[in-house]
């Protein structure tokens, strides 16, 4: 049963694959007709080439007119195979590479479009191994497999005819020893599969140790147990040689194997050719055109074995790809979205409920009613989902019922480009693009002036130091800030905030990286900015909380208590708790 | 790569005889055209069956002897390839763990890992490869070229011009395609790095509505790929094409002189059989090579990677003490002092020569300056520490606290001044005698995988059970054991998952503790702990016996206020440095931390 819902599941894989393919069915068909081509012509060489034999019989019995005639042809349909087995690679590079890129460009397209949910619930290095590795997998496997069992085929099948045209009686003894060959391969594959799996899972053990030791090799170094480990990590070794040498070494009797059959093959064929031979049933010359059929039939079925395993691997590869791609997409903005203007900072949330699992529920029945202006903190335990929030409030996650309000429309009734260019937002972790400072600061204005831009970095005491880099403002810093600290970082991200100004501002830990006294620093600045903007921060320092004008206060992804700092003392709830722990001296 | 080479060493019998085998099963493949030579020429013209079978009989056995070398030398190469990739694998992991912190820094953690596994696994396979086919497809490419002059020098001579033009062919096509391969890599890297800048920035490219230039970046970066890949593919494409053309002129040509000889009555027609039979076989060998070439060059690559670590040198060996020029400099107190004189100075001097009160540990005019970096991280640290005093250090992010105190246990030489422990330079102890004495607790909170008592007991191996609750009672973390299934023995994870960031921490302060040190220093280890617990362990350290000397590490005043001495460090240099009240009356810096903390409330 579940053989045949995994065979029916390749089936459909297999015709998405014929899909992105059939963009280039032009050069397909080339493809396939210029494989036919080099398979018969290189097939037909080995006969032109006993017929020219055969009229090499002997000290004078070389009929030279006849071998010019026979050797022209060879040139000729050399030339031609040249040109066909060249016009094929060009044929099967063009699909490959244009169908690569295809598929890239759609998974990017959708990685863009995925909802939030789908990547945070994913891991992103898994995520970039379908759209790079996958990618390239599945297309070298299943296209050149593809056509490596195409010319397999071809070949066999061209050999049989050529070989029948021939002589019956050997073509018979070539057919029946190379199914042997076929048979001791899968046969070493069966006894050898148990093996590797012990390689690699040896190698799995090993791996995940010495991913452990050397990330925390300073620790390892502290307590001087530089030993103690290196003796855990022999004892792993001493067992991957011996699972290593017992993988590589079976696995690779395949190959002295098959060659062995094929060895009988040769020697069956030339038993039965010498025997015919000898009655003038064959010349010489087909004998040594049968000679190197022998040779070239049995090369396919051993290929062939490997290429099945390849296309597989490559369908599986492909599956996880189409998986990513045919991922529902976040539900588009409206025909009729309209576009948030004005924006003065009333958000209402009613009633809304929501949970990441269906199964566990978080928020529910929440209702805030937040005016032009105000602050709202929210505050609670590391890991209570103060997050979360800031998710809905973006529109990165959607309500599961109820709804959110910015001046009274709807957020899921107004476009999200014009929703989030309403909001400023500064999360803790600290996200940069690889670029120059310039380019990550001018990121929510690229229209903006050097002077302004000057101007957001002074303000965010982010000037100085950027001024002290190599090439200032120009500075390339690598893939997520690279050599920047997180403090540095978190600067510019706020500098980033400043210089576009949004009427709302979220601030998730803001200045989490950031030492008090260069905080307290840019606290003038945030004051300001945060001036007539309606603002909701996830903060953890009691003045940026006090100073709120809503308090709400999560625990364990729920919202507990919500009011202002003295209301919430007085209830005498988990907030009154939480204070007098943390901040009581 | 070379120096590599050397951990074959230890397989030299397999080393040689994987290729030994490996010639001699080409050798009796070689003869094969030789037997149907003498059956077309011998068996079939003089109609002889009995001589046909017995050759085919020769060909059989030519077969089984071949079947049986080939056994032998791939056991031979796959035994020397594991071995090689065992030897180099423990030397590497073992040269990992003599590395400083300089030199992990310098490289980084992930780059070690890569070498240690993927590359490491490339190179072994390329061994096992080398061993079995780099001799043997050579060997028949010559060895066809030799059986061919035995037959006729005339006919041969084809060979020889073959040979070398193929060469030629296969090996340009290769130097020219290669370079453009590595470019391919560079540019798929792109493509990469781009796709993951849009996962893990998803949240702020869609806050600022940048997806549709995210796409006509990466689309960019897609087409300069397939661009390139085109334009390899297009060299590559000619390399069957071309090497078919040129094998077949061949043949061509071989069958025009052979037909000349066996004309003039000096070659056979069997004999042109075999030559025909050994220009297949050359093809066939040289398909291999290349393809052995493509993977030699990857795992030369990766070799060569493997080669760099092993030959960084540690600039901190296990042993040192005074050997190093740089230990017997700052060996001399007395030098520093002399460059300082001053009383202070003067005093302490006298205060070692009596050898009665040396100071726990001292930084005598301390500066460090990483390497590869432009100035100094710390400058001119000057204090010294009384056994069993507590020293808070405190300071914005990237002032230098966590530099300060990484160089008690010598993680890195100071690069100015001296520091010493007992009155001892640092770098006169033996590592292993250093950190016997310190016990540190880093930022991160590591645990590994393992029972939570293994992970204690890499504080002191013979701990007993009891000395293990009396650290976790000190560190508040008796209720993590306690609420665990298996208590000591309950299982941890990898790196602590199964725990939360303040119950790891509350067991690394434990793991530290355990040994007993005389000097334990932690580094901003109690953050994710609440205040109360904060200030719980802090007491119970205080009353330790055998009162350790204590080095704190935070960012908040009320983890360190309470300390003997407090330095207070600004952009790696000493901005003020006594008591709690001392510096709220007269350093600004510490004022304006302490205010940021406190005041508004």
């Amino acid at each position: 049963m579940k053989e045949k819902a995994k065979k029916k599941q390749q089936m459909g894989t297999l015709k998405k694959v014929l899909k992105y393919i059939e963009r280039y069915k032009v050069f397909l068909v080339l493809s396939l007709i210029f494989a036919v081509a080099t398979v018969v012509s290189t097939l037909y060489i080995p006969v032109v080439t006993g017929q020219a034999i055969d009229h090499i019989l002997g000290p004078g019995q070389v009929e030279f007119p006849v071998i010019f005639q026979l050797l022209q042809r060879i040139g000729l349909i050399v030339a031609l195979t040249a040109l066909a087995q060249w016009l094929m690679n060009v044929c099967n590079n063009k699909i490959t590479y244009e169908v690569i890129q295809d598929i890239r460009r759609e998974a990017f397209a959708k990685i863009e479009i995925l909802p939030l949910k789908f990547i945070d619930g994913h891991s992103h290095g898994e995520l970039v191994s379908r759209v790079v590795a996958d990618v390239d997998q599945f297309a070298d496997g299943l296209l050149m497999g593809f056509s490596q069992l195409f010319t397999g085929v071809v070949t066999i099948l061209g050999t049989l005819l050529f070989m029948l045209s021939i002589n019956l009686r050997i073509t018979l003894v070539v057919v029946l020893i190379t199914p042997v060959s076929l048979f001791v391969a899968s046969f070493i594959a069966k006894r050898t599969f148990s093996m590797f799996m012990l390689q690699s899972t040896t190698r799995g053990e090993q791996t995940s140790l010495i991913n452990e030791m050397i990330e925390n090799q300073k620790v390892v170094q502290a307590y001087s147990k530089e030993g103690d480990v290196l003796e855990t990590f022999d004892e792993i070794n001493g067992r991957l040689e011996k699972a290593s040498l017992q993988a590589t070494f079976f696995s690779s009797l395949t190959n002295p194997s098959t060659r062995f059959v094929n060895s009988l093959v040769y020697t069956g064929v030339g038993l039965a050719g010498a025997f015919a031979a000898m009655h003038g049933r064959l010349t010489v010359g087909q004998l040594s055109c049968f000679l190197s059929y022998a040779n070239q039939y049995t090369k396919p079925f051993n290929e062939i074995s490997g290429v099945v395993t390849e296309l597989q691997n490559a369908l599986a590869c492909a599956e996880r790809i189409f998986h990513l791609i045919e991922e529902e997409p976040q539900i588009p903005d409206g025909e009729d979205a309209g576009i948030l203007e004005d924006v003065r900072g009333n958000v209402d949330l009613e009633h809304v409920y929501f949970s990441y699992d269906p199964a566990k529920k978080l928020i529910e029945d929440f209702n805030l009613k937040v005016t032009p202006g105000q602050r709202v903190a929210i505050v609670g335990p590391t890991g209570c989902g103060k997050t979360t929030i800031i998710n809905l409030l973006m529109r990165f996650y959607d309500v599961d019922s109820g709804s959110i309000q910015v001046e009274q429309k709807d957020i899921r009734e107004v476009t999200r480009k014009s929703l989030r260019e309403s909001y400023g937002m500064v999360l803790q972790e600290t996200w940069l693009k690889a670029g120059t400072i310039r380019e990550n600061l001018v990121m929510g204005k690229p229209e903006a002036t050097e002077e302004e831009m000057v101007l957001a970095a002074k303000a965010a005491h982010a000037h100085s130091f950027i001024k002290r880099l190599p090439q200032g403002y120009d500075t390339v810093i690598g893939e997520e800030g690279g050599s920047l600290s997180a403090g540095q970082k978190q600067l510019l991200c706020i500098a980033r905030v400043m210089l576009c100004l949004p009427p709302m501002l979220i601030l998730d830990e803001a200045t989490s990286s950031i030492d008090t006294r260069t905080e307290m620093k840019i606290q003038n600045a945030f004051a300001k900015m945060m001036q007539g903007r309606t603002s909701f921060i996830v903060a953890h320092r009691l003045s940026t909380i006090q100073e709120a004008d809503i308090i709400l206060v999560m625990k364990d992804g729920r919202i507990l208590e919500q009011g202002s700092h003295e209301e919430l003392l007085e209830q005498k709830g988990f907030y009154s708790e939480l204070y007098h722990s943390q901040f009581a001296v | 790569m070379r120096k590599l080479l050397c951990f074959l060493r230890d397989y030299k019998k397999e080393s040689v005889l994987a290729p030994l085998f490996k010639m001699l099963e080409a050798s009796f493949e070689l003869i094969v055209p030789l037997v149907v030579t003498a059956i077309i020429d011998v068996g079939i013209a003089q109609k002889d069956s009995g001589y046909i079978l017995c050759m085919c009989l020769v060909m059989v056995v030519l077969g089984m002897i071949g079947l049986a070398c080939s056994v032998t030398a791939q056991y031979f190469a796959a035994k020397a390839a594991a071995g090689f990739g065992t030897k180099l694998r423990h030397q590497l992991f073992a040269h990992i763990q003599g590395l400083s912190f300089t030199e992990i820094d310098q490289v980084g953690t992930s780059t070690l890992i890569t070498r240690m596994t993927s590359d490491i696994n490339q190179v072994q396979s390329a061994v096992n490869m080398v061993l079995r086919l780099f001799l043997r497809s050579p060997f028949i490419v010559f060895g066809a070229m030799v059986m061919a002059f035995t037959i006729n020098v005339k006919a041969a001579l084809v060979f020889a011009v073959t040979i070398p033009l193929l060469s030629l062919v296969v090996f340009g096509i290769m130097a020219i395609s290669i370079p453009m391969y590595r470019k391919v890599q560079e540019r798929l890297d792109k493509v990469l790095g781009i796709t993951r800048e849009n996962l893990t920035g998803a949240r702020v490219i869609r806050a600022f509505h940048k997806e549709e230039e995210e796409k006509s970046r990466f689309e960019e970066s897609l087409e300069s790929l397939t661009f390139m890949q085109n334009h390899v593919g297009k060299v590559s494409a000619f390399l069957n094409p071309v090497t078919y053309v040129i094998i077949n002129g061949a043949t061509v040509m071989l069958l025009y002189t052979g037909a000349v000889q066996v004309d003039g009555g000096i070659l056979t027609q069997g004999e042109v059989v075999a030559l025909v039979n050994y220009m297949s076989q050359i093809l066939v060998e040289l398909v291999k090579l290349a393809n052995l070439i493509v993977l030699i060059t990857k795992a030369v690559a990766c070799g060569n990677r493997v080669e760099s670590v092993l030959e960084i040198q540690s600039s901190m060996p296990k042993e040192m003490g005074l050997e190093s020029p740089l230990a017997g400099q700052g060996m001399k107190p007395g030098a520093a002092n002399e460059a300082q004189p001053g009383q202070k100075g003067l005093d302490r001097k006298q205060g070692m020569e009596r050898q009665e009160k040396v100071p726990k540990v001292q930084f005598s005019h301390v500066g460090l300056a990483y390497q590869g970096a432009g100035a100094e991280s710390l400058s001119d640290i000057d204090f010294s520490v009384e056994k069993g005093e507590t020293v808070g250090i405190i300071g914005g992010t990237g002032s230098g606290k966590t530099s300060l105190v990484h160089l008690i246990p010598r993680f890195y030489d100071a690069t100015k001044g001296e520091v010493l422990v007992d009155g001892r330079n640092v770098r006169e102890y033996s590592l292993e005698e250093l950190r016997r004495k310190v016990g540190i607790v880093m930022q991160r909170a590591v645990l590994f995988q393992g029972t939570i008592r293994e992970n204690l007991c890499w504080g002191r191996q013979d701990a007993t059970e009891e000395e293990l609750y009396q650290a976790l009672d000190t560190a508040q973390a008796r209720e993590v054991v306690e609420g665990k299934d298996g208590k000591l023995d309950a299982r941890v994870e990898q790196g602590g998952k199964n725990f939360s960031g303040g119950q790891r921490q509350r067991l690394t302060i434990a793991r530290a503790l355990v040994r007993k040190p005389e000097i334990l220093i932690l580094d901003d280890s109690a953050s994710a702990l609440d205040y109360a617990t904060d200030a719980r362990l802090r007491k119970a350290i205080r009353e330790m016996e055998g009162s350790p000397t204590v080095f704190i590490v935070s960012q908040r005043t009320s983890s360190i206020q309470h300390a003997d001495k407090i330095i207070v460090l600004d952009d790696g240099e000493v901005a003020g440095m006594g008591t709690h009240e001392q510096l709220i009356e007269n350093c600004q810096v510490y004022r304006e931390i302490y205010e940021s903390q406190y005041k508004k409330a």
